[in-house]
C-alpha cells in the first residue's frame, strides 16, 4: 500500500502540489490523471525519492519514506521500476548495457546470468536481437519498450510510468497499454500511471485519480470517474476548453 | 525598503558559492567511499588527459617559443649580446611555475569542462540523471566523483607534459634558432631550476583540475531549459572556470612557498 497524506511541494513561488492526499492498493494499477504541468511528474518523483517534499507523509507498506536518506533510500528505491516519459535510455550505452544497469546494481548476478535477464526482458516487451543497438537508432516505440524493459529487469515490486502514451503515434501507444496490462497480469507488481491520456488510463487502470490544482480532485474506477459530477473532471475527460478549468 | 544597489547580485553570487562548495564537499565525501565507479574513472582519465594531449602539446610548444622570443630579446636589449644564454632558467622558472600550469588549466577548461557541463546538461534535461537514481546509481557518485578524481590526477600530468615540451621549444628557440651558446644555456637552466619550481605548478594544476570538473559538473546538473539552456551550463562552466583559475592562480602564487 502507498499513502501519500498532505504531501506539499513548492518550486520557487509555484505550489505543485497543496495537501495531496491518495492511497494506491497493492496490486492495483491506478493512473494519475491531470492537465500538462499540474504535477503528476513530481509526484512521481517524489514518489521515486528523486525529488523530496517540502511537507507531508508518502507511506509504502506502513512506512513513511519521505525523510529517509543514504543506503535506507537507496533500499526503497530499489522496489521501483520507472519508466520515463522519454524513455531515458543512455545515450552512451547500447541497449543491452541499458537494461542491465539497474541488474548490476541491484543485484548479484554473473555476466551469462545478467545477458540471460537481458534477453527475458527485451523477449517481454516484445523485442529481439537489438541488445547491441544505441538508443539513436531506435523508434521513439522502441525506446519506451527498452526503458520499460529496463525498469522490469531486476524485478521491482512497484512499477511508475511517466506518460507511457506521450509522443507516440496511437498504435504503439496501445501497444504500451497492452504490455502494462500484460506486465500487470505476469508480475503482480503494482503499477502507478501517469496520463493526461484518457483512451489508455481507461483501458489499463482500476482506478483513476484527477489531480487538479495540487490536489486529488476525484478518484474512483474509470466508470465512476466517467459518471463523476465534478465539472473539472468532465471538463477535463472530455477535452472541453470551456469549463472550470481556467489555466490553459 | 530600497535595496542597496548590487544586492541580488551579491545574495546570487553567494547562493552559487554555496552551491559549488556543497557540490564540492559531497564529491569528497563521495570520493572516501566505496564503491568506484571505475569504467568511468578511466573513460574520464582518457577523455582528460590522453585526448588533450594534443592541444597542450601544441600550447605549450608556442608557449615556449614566445617565452624563449622575449626572454631573448629582453636579455639582448637590457643586459647586453651574449647574455642571452642566462635566459634558460627564466624561461624554464616562468614556464613551470606560471605559464604552463594556466596554458593548460585554460585549456581544458575550454575542452573538457564545457564538453562535461554539455554532457552532463543533456542527461538532465533528457532525465537520465533521474534515470541513474531510480536504477541505484547516485549521481553523484557516478558523474561527479570519476570526472574530479581524473581531473585532479590528470592536470599535472598534462602539467608536467607541457612544462617539458616548452622548455625544450623555449630551447629550440634560443639555441636553434638564434644561436645561443647550447651548453651555457642547458648548464643555467639545470643550475638554477629547483624542484619545487616544476612542483609548485603541479599543485596549482592539481587545484584546477578540481575547479574544472566541479564547476563543470555543476553547470551540467543544474541546467534547464532545453538546447539553450545546456548552451548557456557550457558557456558558464568555460567564463566560471577560466576566471577562477586567474584568480586561484594568483593566491597560491602569493602564498605556495618559493
Amino acid at each position: 500500500m502507498i499513502r501519500f497524506a498532505g504531501l506539499r511541494k513548492t518550486f520557487g513561488s509555484k505550489r505543485v502540489l497543496d495537501g495531496l492526499d491518495l492511497e494506491i492498493r497493492t496490486g492495483e494499477t491506478m493512473a494519475v490523471i491531470g492537465q500538462s504541468g499540474s504535477g503528476k511528474s513530481v509526484l512521481l518523483k517524489l514518489l521515486i525519492g528523486i525529488l523530496a517534499p517540502d511537507a507531508g507523509s508518502i507511506e509504502i507498506d506502513g512506512t513513511d519514506v519521505a525523510p529517509l536518506r543514504g543506503d535506507a533510500r537507496q533500499a526503497v528505491t530499489r522496489k521501483f521500476g520507472m519508466l520515463f516519459q522519454a524513455a531515458a535510455l543512455f545515450d552512451s550505452m547500447t541497449v543491452a548495457q541499458n537494461v542491465a544497469f539497474g541488474l548490476e546494481r541491484y543485484e548479484r548476478l554473473t555476466p551469462a546470468e545478467i545477458a540471460a535477464r537481458v534477453t527475458d526482458c527485451l523477449e517481454k516487451v516484445g523485442l529481439r536481437g537489438i541488445e547491441g543497438l544505441m538508443p539513436h537508432e531506435l523508434s521513439g516505440g522502441m525506446r519506451k519498450r527498452v526503458g520499460l524493459a529496463r525498469a522490469i529487469a531486476y524485478r521491482p515490486e512497484i512499477i511508475l510510468y511517466d506518460e507511457p502514451s506521450t509522443g507516440i503515434d496511437p498504435i504503439r501507444a496501445d501497444a504500451i497499454n497492452e504490455l502494462i496490462l500484460l506486465l500487470q497480469r505476469e508480475m503482480g507488481v503494482t503499477s502507478v500511471v501517469i496520463t493526461h491520456d484518457m483512451v489508455s488510463a481507461a483501458k489499463v487502470a482500476d482506478r483513476i485519480a484527477m489531480l487538479y490544482e495540487g490536489r486529488i480532485v476525484a478518484c474512483g474506477t474509470p466508470a465512476e470517474i466517467e459518471r463523476s459530477p465534478n465539472a473539472v473532471v468532465q471538463q477535463f475527460i472530455h477535452g472541453r476548453a470551456e469549463g472550470p478549468i481556467r489555466n490553459w | 525598503m530600497a535595496r542597496l544597489p548590487g544586492t541580488a547580485y551579491a545574495r546570487n553570487f553567494l547562493i552559487q558559492l554555496g552551491e559549488i562548495a556543497e557540490l564540492g564537499g559531497r564529491t569528497f565525501r563521495n570520493f572516501l567511499r566505496r564503491p568506484w565507479e571505475g569504467r568511468n574513472f578511466l573513460q574520464q582519465l582518457d577523455e582528460i588527459g590522453a585526448r588533450t594531449l594534443p592541444v597542450v602539446s601544441l600550447t605549450a610548444a608556442f608557449g615556449g617559443l614566445v617565452f624563449g622570443l622575449q626572454m631573448y630579446g629582453g636579455f639582448h636589449r637590457y643586459i647586453g649580446a651574449g647574455s642571452e644564454a642566462y635566459g634558460g632558467p627564466v624561461i624554464s622558472l616562468g614556464l613551470c611555475k606560471e605559464l604552463i600550469p594556466i596554458l593548460v588549466g585554460l585549456m581544458v577548461a575550454g575542452r573538457v569542462g564545457s564538453s562535461m557541463a554539455a554532457e552532463i546538461g543533456t542527461m538532465r534535461i533528457t532525465e537520465q540523471v533521474d534515470a541513474l537514481f531510480s536504477l541505484g546509481a547516485d549521481p553523484n557518485r557516478y558523474l561527479v566523483v570519476p570526472r574530479t578524481a581524473a581531473a585532479f590526477l590528470m592536470l599535472p600530468c598534462l602539467t608536467l607534459y607541457g612544462d617539458l615540451i616548452g622548455i625544450i621549444f623555449g630551447a629550440i628557440y634560443n639555441v636553434g634558432i638564434m644561436g645561443v651558446n647550447g651548453t651555457i644555456y642547458v648548464r643555467n637552466t639545470l643550475q638554477y631550476l629547483q624542484f619545487w619550481d616544476v612542483a609548485s605548478g603541479l599543485v596549482k594544476a592539481a587545484v584546477f583540475g578540481i575547479i574544472i570538473a566541479v564547476v563543470g559538473c555543476w553547470q551540467g546538473l543544474k541546467a534547464e531549459g532545453g538546447a539553450e539552456g545546456v548552451g548557456r551550463a557550457t558557456t558558464r562552466t568555460v567564463v566560471i572556470a577560466s576566471i577562477s583559475i586567474l584568480i586561484v592562480n594568483f593566491f597560491m602564487s602569493k602564498f605556495l612557498p618559493g
